[in-house]
């Protein structure tokens, strides 16, 4: 298989269903296009798809067939190795933890900031937005000396909390300055209806602006729990203890250790791909929402 | 009530939820900014004090071909990550809106759309070491596949070998950024008035015609939002160069990031290494100021 996406592959290789067709260009058309783009997507997921049939071969089949053969069975030993080799278990518990603090505190950490400046319209609101656009923007090696040498004077080097902490600051910047646009364009009858009723600010936040902005907050939510699932640089950093490292960290770090084997190698891809799919398959909608949402106001 | 006038009332019951963002902020962000910016002009191995040497670090990395190697790197990145994504991604989202989901209906378009996604949604790490095992010199999937094949004389050592190493992560990172422009391409079509391209398709536009003068131009918002957001996310890219290469063989794909990362974390030099990501953070903001700029000055120019 090959490592690049070309634009145009043979067109031979998915063989279009041409003879049901009035053999005209126009009609010929779409199905040589989308026999095209059929390829280019199957090339996109060929990585799934060898890392999933070779996962559950034994390693005797893996080097006399190949990788390209079909498994001959459902040999389940590599992966059920694999999993208590790296105690998976916990680190799906603590990936779980830290995605799910992370994003529960800062969609809310988001929604106060943004209260203030979409809202509450405070002075230099301006200002605050692109302080929160940079901090998103800012490459976290710029960050990382300094916050490993702080949490280790603290004594929260290592643990999980720490990491809660830096990410819901960190995803709170992009939630701040996405969520500021939305609440700028608030209705303002039901703010005024609110205000009119005597509504404390508390009682504004959460009884009349949380619910109205309910579908944003979710697709932050998404966003936020995912984006954190998947970071690497900074809890590789933190957490150097295996029992708090997280997915990506535990097998970014077996991997660069170089210790292991084909079917070693296909099990822990098999085992990070599938929660990114589980996620995929939950949240589609969401994502493609979410990521639109946030590029074009 | 002085609204009618449009008044602005300052409004002081908002800034009580404005505190703890702004104290984690400083904690968490600008304080450990500023400090990282201070260390780079100290010497120091992350024990004791630091010792102030003023621009000496900066004028170490002017003369450091490893600095040179990693900025270089970067260049080859943003082209895997950004453009060629771009360019790939305005092909792909133009065929499945214009073309595919026209003529054969939405189905396949959005599910092949899913398909190029997918890649996105993994850890970036974990597409690395998918890929790290696929890549692999002995039991690697792509030179088992080749040698199958009968193609032995293609396999190599993808990212050991300095001719190949670079080249193979850039593909890697294609594979892997591919779909985030192709969805947001393919929602940015969708706030195109359809009227524009039946008019064009009557005025006997083809697709090449109506993909030149109708996409892209519509689009540009998008194209601007995709370019910034990739090259930025190349500049900072570390994850699959830790997983694949970490920067090998020699310097052929280390990256400003994982340069900085084993000045602080393997080498004990912490001032060079603030240095290495003062000038990367330094990089990132200019870079998106002036794209920034340059999307306001073209929304203003489309506007008038």
């Amino acid at each position: 298989m090959a490592t690049t996406t070309p634009l145009r592959p043979p067109a031979d290789r998915v063989t279009p269903p041409v003879e049901r067709l009035p053999r005209t260009r126009a009609s010929l058309g779409p199905w040589v296009v989308l026999a095209l783009l059929v390829v280019v997507a199957l090339l996109t997921l060929a990585p799934f798809l060898l890392v999933t049939m070779n996962a559950i071969k034994t390693p005797a089949e893996y080097s006399t067939n190949g990788p390209l053969a079909l498994p001959e069975g459902l040999y389940l030993q590599g992966l059920i190795d694999f999993w208590h080799r790296v105690d998976f278990g916990q680190k799906l518990i603590n990936s779980a933890l830290i995605s799910g603090t992370v994003a529960v505190g800062a969609v809310v950490l988001s929604l106060c900031n943004a209260f203030v400046i979409g809202i509450g319209r405070v002075r230099g609101r301006l200002a605050f937005l692109v302080l929160f656009l940079l901090a998103n923007m800012l490459p976290h090696e710029a960050l990382a000396y300094p916050l490993y040498y702080l949490a280790r004077a603290v004594g929260i080097y290592d643990t999980r909390f720490a990491v809660i902490v830096i990410f819901t600051v960190i995803q709170s910047a992009f939630g701040t300055y996405l969520l500021s646009s939305v609440l700028a364009k608030f209705p303002t009858e039901i703010l005024e209806a609110a205000r009119v009723d005597g509504a404390t600010k508390w009682q504004l936040l959460w009884r009349v602006i949380v619910p109205v902005s309910r579908p944003t907050l979710s697709v932050l939510f998404v966003f936020f729990f995912i984006w954190t699932w998947n970071e690497f640089f900074l809890p590789l950093i933190f957490l150097i203890s295996n029992a708090n490292q997280t997915v990506p960290v535990a097998l970014g770090v077996l991997q660069g250790q170089r210790l292991m084997d084909a079917t070693m190698s296909s099990a822990s891809g098999l085992l990070g791909v599938l929660p990114a799919i589980v996620f995929f398959l939950l949240f589609q909608r969401t994502l493609t929402r979410g990521i639109t949402a946030g590029a074009v106001k | 009530m002085a609204k009618q006038r449009g008044a602005v009332v300052v409004d002081r019951g908002f800034l009580p939820f404005l505190v703890p963002g702004l104290l984690l902020f400083a904690v968490v962000i600008a304080l450990p900014l500023t400090m990282n910016i201070g260390l780079s002009f100290t010497t120091w191995t992350g024990v004791g004090t630091p010792s102030w040497v003023g621009l000496d670090n900066y004028t170490r990395l002017v003369s450091d071909a490893a600095f040179w190697a990693s900025f270089r790197n970067i260049l080859a990145m943003i082209v895997a990550m950004a453009i060629v994504p771009t360019v790939l991604g305005l092909f792909l989202a133009s065929l499945l809106f214009d073309y595919v989901g026209k003529k054969l209906g939405d189905r396949p378009a959005s599910g092949l759309r899913a398909a190029f996604y997918l890649p996105q949604v993994l850890p970036v790490a974990v597409a690395g070491v998918v890929w790290g095992w696929i890549l692999h010199p002995t039991y690697g999937a792509l030179n088992l596949s080749l040698r199958t094949l009968g193609l032995d004389t293609l396999t190599r050592n993808w990212l050991g070998d300095h001719s190949t190493a670079l080249l193979s992560v850039m593909a890697v990172m294609i594979w892997f950024q591919v779909g985030y422009p192709v969805v947001i391409f393919m929602a940015g079509l969708q706030r195109v008035d359809p009227q524009l391209y039946e008019a064009a398709e009557l005025d006997g536009a083809n697709w090449a015609q109506r993909f030149r003068h109708i996409t892209v131009h519509m689009i540009r918002p998008e194209i601007f939002v995709v370019l910034l957001t990739t090259t930025i996310a190349a500049l900072k890219v570390f994850g699959p160069i830790y997983v694949l290469t970490r920067g090998g063989p020699g310097n052929a794909t280390n990256v400003p990031s994982y340069f900085a990362y084993q000045n602080f974390f393997e080498r004990a030099q912490v001032g060079y290494g603030a240095a290495i990501a003062t000038v990367l953070t330094l990089i990132v903001v200019v870079f998106s100021a002036l794209f920034l700029g340059a999307q306001s000055r073209d929304e203003l120019r489309e506007a008038s």
